[in-house]
């Protein structure tokens, strides 16, 4: 489903965040990509969003070159990726439903439809009760709910979670890691990157180590290992 | 997208507050210019109307031959009006304004017969025709059918030079006025621009949220061009009733100065005035924004 074929970044300063990586990724699957800071993994995650050009190397979303695609064709691509990250990036002067809606608006979907989903998704991340409130009045764990519900909104078929629980206390952690588990149960791939070493021992999943851009270890039922 | 570039507005409070106040004094500037104008195309011409020529004619002149040349004169293109006053009516003015010297009238009195020739004044259109209408004068011999000269003197040489220079003037006046009218029109463009630039800047964050969600352009941009409308009709009608007291308030002096109530003027104008400034708050307003997004959908 997503293949990366000897992809290399070189940032303009010269300093090479991915160096000829290569990996696939199945429907279904629940990755998660671990390494120090620097290792490259937020870059591979750019990557994947056609936020970052590679310098070198092509990234596959289906059959689809990421970076050939026309803007109105990449708007669509996106529509299929869910992305949940570290900071939650929710728009601040927007409410929840708001929040949540943008994106449903964004990929077209009828007025209708985005009054039944809403609630529903908002159901799932058990926040039914701050429909209403700013981003500005919900706690670190709440705003990172808010995001994977307008992740997982427009059904992607991936989503993309950089770092999700970095400014998370364990107890969100924990909540946040299971409501992912309870995604990729529904069928929806996963790629986590991750500092977490509690996290990636309890998933048992796929595990890919990076260093210095590189990948060093990929284990189909890894554990945190550096 | 209406209701959220509205949404925007209202959520934004003090941000939409310090973005209308700069457009305000944008608007602001746009006007003043407007009345700016009014006064000196009013004073300008005010003083081109006191600008005219005289045909002094003999005593002897026939009124005919005075009156065919009146026709003539007004015939040409560049001629405004040409008034004729009869050698009674020049005496009668003469005597008017020496009602008061009685060694004048008791000396005219002594006179058998009215020692004032008809005069014809003329005015041009503008001040610089008046060197033709001269020349004119000077081609066509003025002599009636019995062949005596009908015409005693033109006045046009000697106020040449004061022609001259007003000419000068008013061309030089008008055309800085033009220049300054043009840079302020643009100096004001630019701060509004900034201003939206700067409100814009801080939302580059949720932009690029908004396009990694997948937003096409449109979507992205639709709202803030709203709001910009919304900056632009906003503060033109703020702009619109703050005129009114100002107006009122510079009436006495402008009248007393350049012979224009301005009040007068605005509330004539009100129509003209209302669409022009809000067409272009909201113009201004909409460009700005449209323009100021556009390096941040990049994503």
């Amino acid at each position: 489903m997503i293949h990366f074929d000897k992809v290399t970044k070189i940032y303009p300063d010269s300093s090479t965040a991915l160096d000829d990586v290569s990996f696939s990724i199945e429907p279904k699957e629940f990755v998660s990509i671990v390494g120090h800071s620097g290792a490259g993994k937020t870059t591979l995650l750019k990557m994947l969003m056609a936020e970052e050009e590679p310098t070198s190397g092509k990234v596959f979303f289906g059959s689809t070159n990421i970076h050939k695609v026309k803007k109105g064709e990449l708007n669509m691509l996106r529509r299929r990726m869910g992305a949940i990250f570290q900071d939650f990036r929710l728009l601040s002067k927007k409410n929840v439903f708001e929040n949540i809606a943008f994106a449903m608006e964004a990929a077209g979907r009828p007025q209708s439809e985005i009054e039944s989903d809403v609630p529903h998704v908002l159901e799932l991340v058990d926040l039914s009760k701050k429909i209403w409130n700013f981003p500005h009045q919900l706690s670190g764990g709440e705003k990172q709910r808010v995001a994977i519900a307008r992740a997982i909104v427009t059904q992607p078929d991936i989503i993309i979670a950089d770092e999700p629980t970095g400014n998370l206390d364990p107890m969100n952690t924990y909540e946040i890691v299971q409501i992912l588990k309870k995604i990729n149960d529904l069928g929806t791939t996963i790629i986590l990157t991750t500092h977490n070493k509690g996290v990636i021992d309890s998933l048992k999943r796929r595990v890919i180590t990076m260093e210095n851009g590189k990948i060093i270890r990929d284990d189909k039922e890894g554990k945190y290992n550096l | 997208m209406l209701q959220s570039g509205f949404v925007n507005f209202w959520r934004n409070g003090t941000i939409s507050l310090s973005a209308v106040l700069m457009m305000i004094v944008a608007l602001f500037v746009i006007s003043s210019v407007l009345f700016v104008g009014a006064l000196l195309t009013s004073s300008l011409n005010q003083i081109k109307d006191k600008v005219d020529i005289n045909i002094y004619f003999v005593t002897s002149a026939p009124e005919s031959d005075i009156l065919a040349l009146q026709k003539n004169l007004q015939a040409m293109p560049e001629v405004k009006s040409v008034d004729y006053v009869s050698s009674d009516q020049a005496l009668q003015n003469f005597k008017d304004r020496h009602i008061n010297d009685q060694l004048t009238i008791q000396a005219l009195a002594e006179l058998n017969q009215n020692p004032l020739g008809a005069v014809l004044n003329v005015k041009a259109k503008e001040p610089s025709q008046y060197e033709g209408i001269a020349s004119f004068l000077q081609d066509n011999n003025l002599i009636s059918k019995n062949g005596a000269p009908i015409v005693e003197s033109v006045n046009y040489a000697k106020n040449k030079v004061a022609i001259d220079r007003l000419t000068t003037i008013i061309s030089s006046g008008q055309k800085l006025g033009f220049a300054i009218t043009i840079l302020l029109v643009l100096i004001s463009i630019l701060i509004t621009f900034n201003t939206i630039r700067l409100v814009i800047y801080m939302s580059r964050e949720e932009i690029s949220v908004m396009k990694l969600v997948g937003a096409s352009n449109m979507h992205v941009r639709g709202p803030f061009v709203v709001t910009g409308f919304m900056y632009g009709a906003v503060s033109a009608l703020i702009t619109i009733i703050i005129l009114y007291p100002i107006m009122f308030y510079m009436r006495g002096f402008t009248s007393a100065f350049a012979g224009v109530d301005l009040l007068q003027y605005y509330l004539r104008h009100f129509g003209e005035i209302f669409v022009l400034l809000v067409c272009s708050g909201v113009l201004i307003g909409g460009i700005s924004s449209y323009l100021a997004v556009k390096r941040y959908l990049k994503v």
